[in-house]
This record gives structure tokens, sequence and C-alpha cells, in this order.
């Protein structure tokens, strides 16, 4: 454990020539092949990230980026071509350590043990040995307290893991891996689970630290952030490095094309509405409130009619939404969904009621990962599979296939499990489920998180279609691509509805609103 | 694991840090105290118990009670090891009695019951551990190698287990054991059984490794988030193969105290322990999905069961009841610890 003692005493390198990019590049990776069976992931790949950049590698599922990673991180030998960090080749696949000490990867999915405290999680394995050989945890967790006020990460070293928000998490990952002297360190879609104001936190971070001497490497499916904290950006496609440019001399037009191989218009075209007034309101919703979460939240959605439900994660516009589909109860007020009062609480009979919905975490509430495309797929509408309970096999098949084929699901059969698709796939299977029983109400939650480019134009196309057959569509998200095709976008925040504007709207005045800034006074 | 990682977004992410809660300036976490949850538990069984009846809290009856538990004790410490590292093991409660089962067999001598006298009675001790780790080494391959589901192989192993101990003693019971195998359980240091003694070393040097080496702490790493665990250089594997032939040992350890005290390995001995010791560790604090628990905490939910039992055996409960209420205090000690403990279960 000696050599742990000597790893941890974090030393932030001078900030003032940090930024000058000199010296060998951080990584530089040629040639790289790597194949998985018939698959190929990597095809000649390359990158190159100077010290003190913050680099951006973009590119849509499956372009090659999470095996890059992975080579990068010293987890997979590359089949083909070199990989130097720090100007000297990269150590053996059998030497972690030697990994450790130059690169490290924030995953998506956390590497924290969450029954452990944050100063135990740090130094796991390396803990401090007083007398007898036997842990000392004053100094494990002075060591700790050094450790993340060196780099001001301002979180009790003592406080639970598990007690930790996403951001906090990372911030930790973060800190542990510059307690093992790595100064490269790679985000994997570090802000896929953050909201708005945590996003600003991360960056803060992120900027700090490139001051003091840390390079980045960043993975992100939205290229705002991209412009946002990136120097340089590396696009991916079809397992081949397509262009590297830096970020300010890049049109975003040209970035997508890059992505998505087409000239992609950036900005979606204009809709005209399908509101239908002559129709009965598809969801009203009259002065509901929750202790704690929303209050004197009234609006109507008409047939046809797309409204957003804008604001920050702490809003309360993702509990409006799941109030109306029944996962929650209001305490007071109610929901009226196409003429019908669904009893609160009740998911079952909201949908009954003809409510179709997107949740917002398909991991988590969305999909049963284990289980087919086909048995996702139709999950909530088994009355259509069978009379008495009993499940037809072969009704379900065309059922799903029909889904597939609608919603354009990429998967060689109904019998996969939904967890092998790829982010936008999955996310298209829950949009099928919601759209399986033909609702009159479509209630979508963040439906666009964690899916690509391509994926995500293809599921608002599938809500604007929607809509055109007179469905109501509630979108409650703060991600303002989802509500560019709204007929009226109502921004939450602290609870209540706070304004409400019609479509063509700038996309500061809305993030104002939702931050609760006025930008007229 | 319980991956509330994917966290809701909608969680107010803004505070800092969370408040610690601590007591005497800081030097005790609140979190620590966690482990006393029961403490208070077992001072308001103790006080009713010496209402009930003032036997309660002489020094034999608790002597007694100590004594009772210490074979179910050492089960659950073995119990909590392999929960924390998130598995499970069923058949501790068959190797309890094979093992000791194995080394009568071949010591005691020929023409007493099912006997062979193959091997001489100094032989007895080395053979019930010996077979303890060979349960435990194919328990390991099983799992760890083979990658099988710990809950079926182990069931498995139970009922296999079982049904060797049932073969070769032929459904009777081992009498005449030799002097070496009764004197863990019958021998006496400083006036308290050597039971006793035992199990309280073997606790205090579980708290210290589990609370105080990096091994100990591997255990909860492992069992928290193997991937996690992996990333920080733990040899994974290895720390489960020693937990999982660790425990079968002192299972084994267990098995033999009990033939001692009883002075006879029953082809039934250990049947039906699990559930107890799956209680106890519970109600200590352990979770079955891993990761969390202390050896403190294991000890005094095993305490708890124990002296509710004692207690209501001194109240003149008649025998035929003491099953039922067995169960119900089962459920109510789980029902108080989750109140103590103030989180779900899982």
């Amino acid at each position: 454990m000696s050599d742990g003692e000597r790893a941890g005493s974090p030393a932030p390198a001078p900030a003032d020539d940090a930024r000058s990019r000199t010296g060998p590049p951080v990584v530089e990776a040629t040639g790289i092949v790597k194949r998985f069976g018939p698959t190929v992931a990597l095809d000649g790949a390359r990158i190159t990230i100077m010290p003190g950049e913050t680099h951006a590698l973009v590119g849509r599922n499956g372009a090659g980026k999470s095996t890059l990673v992975s080579v990068l991180t010293g987890l997979q030998a590359p089949d083909a071509g070199t990989v130097t960090l720090g100007g000297s080749p990269a150590p053996r696949l059998t030497d972690p350590d030697a990994w450790r000490r130059r690169v490290a990867c924030v995953y998506q999915k956390s590497t924290i043990i969450p029954t452990l405290t944050v100063a135990e999680n740090l130094f796991l394995n390396r803990h401090d040995h007083g007398r007898g050989r036997l842990i000392s945890w004053q100094g494990v967790r002075r060591r700790a307290r050094d450790l993340l006020s060196a780099w001001s990460v301002d979180i009790d070293p003592q406080a639970p893991a598990g007690d930790l928000s996403v951001e906090q998490r990372q911030f930790v990952e973060i800190a542990r891996a510059l307690s093992f002297g790595a100064r490269f360190i790679i985000l994997d879609e570090p802000t896929a689970q953050l909201d708005g104001a945590a996003i600003g936190r991360l960056f803060d971070r992120v900027r700090d630290l490139q001051r003091q001497g840390v390079t980045f490497l960043f993975i992100s499916h939205h290229l705002q952030e991209v412009y946002e904290i990136c120097d340089m950006v590396t696009v991916f496609r079809d397992a081949r490095h397509v262009m590297t440019a830096p970020v300010d001399k890049l049109p975003r037009a040209e970035l997508v094309a890059a992505m998505t191989g087409e000239a992609a218009a950036d900005r979606r075209r204009e809709r005209s509405t399908t509101l239908d007034n002559a129709a009965a309101a598809a969801l009203s919703v009259r002065a509901l409130g929750s202790e704690g979460a929303y209050r004197d939240v009234t609006f109507q959605v008409g047939a046809g009619e797309i409204v957003g439900l804008a604001g920050a994660a702490s809003s309360g516009r993702t509990e409006v939404a799941e109030t109306v589909v029944g996962l929650r109860a209001a305490q007071v007020g109610e929901v009226e969904i196409a003429g019908r009062r669904p009893r609160p609480g009740s998911v079952p009979a909201a949908l009954a009621a003809g409510a179709g919905f997107v949740p917002q975490d398909r991991h988590h509430q969305g999909l049963v990962p284990q289980m087919s495309v086909a048995d996702n797929a139709t999950l909530s509408v088994a009355h259509r599979l069978g009379r008495n309970g009993f499940l037809g096999r072969d009704r379900r098949d065309r059922l799903a296939d029909d889904m597939i084929e609608r919603l354009a699901i990429k998967t060689p059969g109904p019998e996969l499990p939904v967890s092998a698709l790829s982010g936008g796939n999955q996310q298209k299977v829950v949009m099928a489920r919601a759209l399986a029983d033909d609702p009159r109400l479509l209630v979508l939650i963040n439906p666009t998180a964690g899916v690509d480019v391509r994926s995500k134009e293809f599921l608002l196309d599938k809500v604007e279609e929607t809509a055109g057959t007179g469905t109501g569509v509630l979108i409650a998200s703060d991600e303002l691509d989802d509500l560019r095709m709204c007929d009226r976008v109502l921004v939450m925040f602290q609870g209540r509805v706070t304004s409400e504007t019609a479509r063509g709207w700038h996309d500061h005045e809305l993030v104002a609103a939702m931050e609760g800034v006025d930008l007229h006074a | 694991m319980p991956e509330t990682v994917l966290a809701d977004p909608a969680a107010p992410a803004a505070e800092p840090g969370p408040r610690r809660t601590a007591l005497l300036g800081g030097r005790i976490p609140l979190a620590r105290l966690r482990d006393l949850a029961l403490v208070p538990a077992i001072v308001v069984i103790a006080v009713v118990g010496q209402i009930v009846n003032p036997v309660f809290l002489q020094a034999d009856n608790l002597i007694n009670v100590l004594q009772t538990m210490s074979e179910m004790a050492l089960l659950v410490l073995a119990e909590a090891m392999v929960l924390i590292v998130k598995k499970m093991d069923l058949s501790l409660e068959s190797t309890m009695g094979l093992a000791p089962g194995i080394a009568a067999w071949l010591v005691v001598p020929a023409g007493a019951g099912h006997g062979l006298g193959l091997v001489p009675g100094g032989w007895s001790i080395p053979l019930t551990l010996a077979v303890g780790a060979l349960v435990g080494l194919v328990n390991a391959l099983l799992i760890i190698r083979f990658g099988l589901n710990g809950f079926i192989v182990t069931l498995g192993m139970l009922i296999v287990l079982r049904g060797i101990l049932t073969g070769i003693s032929g459904g009777q019971t081992f009498f005449r054991l030799p002097q070496s195998m009764l004197y863990l359980g019958t021998a006496e240091w400083f006036g308290v059984p050597a039971s006793i003694w035992i199990c309280l070393a073997l606790f205090a040097a579980a708290v210290v490794v589990l609370g105080w080496t990096s091994f100990g702490r591997s255990l909860y790493a492992v069992g928290g988030n193997v991937d996690a665990a992996k990333a920080a250089g733990i040899r994974t594997d290895r720390v489960l193969w020693i937990v999982i032939v660790t425990g079968s040992v002192l299972a084994a350890l267990a098995g033999l105290m009990l033939s001692g005290r009883l002075a006879s390995v029953a082809s039934a001995q250990g049947n039906g322990y699990i559930f107890t010791v799956f209680a106890a560790a519970v109600i200590g604090g352990i979770s079955l999905s891993g990761g969390k628990g202390t050896m403190f905490g294991a000890f005094c939910g095993v305490l708890l069961l124990f002296m509710i039992q004692n207690v209501l055996t001194l109240a003149g409960v008649p025998a035929q009841w003491i099953g039922a209420l067995n169960g119900l205090i089962i459920l109510i000690a789980l029902a108080i610890s989750r109140i103590t403990g103030g989180k779900v279960q899982e």
C-alpha cells in the first residue's frame, strides 16, 4: 500500500502556462482498428489531443466513441494502430496502475461504491495504514479532505457516497482520477443526467481544472455543450475519423453534416398547427397542487395541439407530467384526460382514459432490459394481445413487427432483448409503447435524453405526426430542441407556471424564463 | 446492485454536500451510530426479562444464553461476510452438520452405530475443518469459477450435504465421540465456556478485519460495486474465494462446538438453522443486496434474537408455542430494526 500513499498527494500545476499548447500531445492514437467478431468498431480511427485543451468527441450512436474510450483508457487493446500517451508508448494492458497515472474516464455508469463514504471511495484499496498495519481512518479522512480541498470540491469526505447527487459523484470521480496523478480525463456524456444548473457548475469546474493544467476529452450528444466548453472537436462516423477542427471556426450545420454524413438542417422546419378547436380538449389540468413540488397549475392541451412544459430540473415540470399520467397523485386539483377523470395516482386508469406516455428515465421506468423488444413494446397493451389474461404470441409479434416498422427501430427481430439496442432505438421502443394504443393524449418526459441526433429528429417527427392525427401532446423537457415544435410552451419556475410563449420564441428568452431571469428588467 | 445511480434529474442537485450529522464534535459520524441501533432494543429486552423473571440477569442465565447462541452466532458471522460480498450461502447449516459428521464417522469405533473407526480420535478436529474447507471450495468453484447462481448452488449443496450426512449415518446419531471433539463444547476457560470465548474472539477479530484492514474493506467494495472494486485494483475473485471458504470453515467450527456440547452428531444437526441465521443477519443490519452492514451489528442481531427467546422461556411459554413465537419474534425484530435503522431493508 505504500505506493498508494505516494500517489495521493494532489499537486495542482501552476495556473499560468497551463493553456499554452506545448509539449507532446497528451494522447495520440493513429490507425486504430478494433473488431468485435464481424463488426468493425474502429476502422483506422485517429485522434490527437494537445495538453490543456478540452477536446470534444462527437458522433452518432455506434460511431465508435465508446470503443475509442476503452482503447484510450487501457481496457482493450486495439487490433492494429498505436497509442502514445504524453509522448511515450502506452503501457501494457496488464499494468492498470500505469494507465491510471496517465488517463481516467468518468463513465455515465458510476464507479463509486454507494455504501462506502466519499473518503473511502477516494482511497479504496490504498488506505493509510497506522499502527499494527491497521487502517488509520483519521489518515484516510485527512487525505480525502486535502484532496477535495486542493481541487476545491465542496463535498464532505465522510458523507456516504450513496447520498451524493450525480454531479457530486462526478466531482468525486474526477478528484480520484487526479489523485492517481492523471492529468487527462475523459468525460463520457457527463451531462446526460444533469439539469441546466448542474451542467453549468460542471462546466465551471472543467474550466477551473483546465486552467490548472488538466486536459479533457468530452463526449456528448449535445452540440450546444460542445460549443460552450470545447476548444477542438473530433467527429467520428461509422467507425472512422471524419474531421478534427477548432470549435470556434466550425459552423453548426457543418458539424451536424459531418456527424450524419449529409447536410441536415440545424433548425427544424416550421410546422403549422394541427390544433383542432372543435374537438374536446385532450387534457385539462385545473388548480393542481402538491406539497413541495408544484402548486396552482392550470392548463389545457387541445386535440392535435403540442404543448411544451419547460423548466429547470427542480421546477416541478416532471412532477406535473407524472401526475397527469398517474405516476403520482396531486393533493389538490384535478386532471381530465379526453373528457374523463381517471383516478388520481393510478397509471392504469390514466392509460384507460386515453393517455400514452414516455417516462423520464427509460432505464428506470421505461424498459425491462432483459425482455424482448416485442414484450417491451406491448407491455401496456396486454388487453389487445388476447382474451382473459392469456397472451397471444402471434398477435404480439404481429403488433410488435408493426411498431418496429412504424418507428423504424433497428433490430434484427422482435425477439432481441431490448438491452441490446442502442440508446436511440431503446427510446423508440418506449415511444412505440406510448403510441401502441392510439392515445388521445401523449405525455413525453425528456423524450430525447441520451439519444443521437438522427433518432432525435425521427422521434420528434413522430410526435408531430401523432399530433396530426388529433392527439394532444404534452412535452415536459428542458431541451430546447424538444420544445421547438410546440404550439405553446408553458414555463415552470419553482413549482408554478410563470409564463407562456407561443411558437417563435428565441432560445435566450426561454432559457431565461426557465432560470427565472427577467431579460427586460 | 441498486442502480440508484441513474439518478433522478428532478432531484434537487443544487445543494452542497450532504450535511454531516455528527456527535462529539464530529468525531463520531451519525452513520456509525447506526451500528448501535439494536443496543437500545437489547437493553429494553434485558429490563423486560428482569421484570418477567429475576433469574434473567444472573450470570448463569446470561452465560447460558451466550453459550446457546455461540454456534448460531458463528454461522451468522459466516453468513454476514458472504452477504457483504453480495453472495449467499444457504449450505452453511448442512456444512455445520456434515463436517463433524464425517469426522465422527471416520473416528467413532466400528460396531457402535455407523462409525468406521478408521482414524484415531486426535484427527477429528482437523478433519472437521478440512471438510468445511472442502465444501467451501466446491461452492466457490461452482459460483465464482463457473459463474453459477449462488443461491441455487448453495441450495443444491444444502440438500446434497444433508443427504450425505443422512447416508453415512444411516439416519442415526453418532455417539461416543472422541475426547478431542467434546473439548470445544464442554471446556471452560476462566470459568466461562470455551465456545463463548471462541465466539466473542472471532467476532472481535471480524470487527477489526472488516473495519480496519484493506482486505476487510475490499469485502464492502466487492459487495457494493464489483466493477468499481476491480477498477480500484482489488482482486475481486480472490476476495470471494476467501470469503466463501472461510464461511464454510466457520460453519464447520460451529458444528464442532455444537457436537461437543451435545456429545453427539445427529443426522439433522443444523437442520433449519439457516432461516434464523438470515433473520439475525438482516436484523443486525446486514443488507441482502451487499456492501452494507457491520459485524458488531450482526452480533447484536443474533444476541437480540436469543435474548428474546430466553425471556419467553423464562416467562413459561409452553414449548409447543415456541416455534410460532420464534417466527413472530423474527418479524417483530425486523420491524424494530427497520424503525431504529430508519432505512428500507433490501
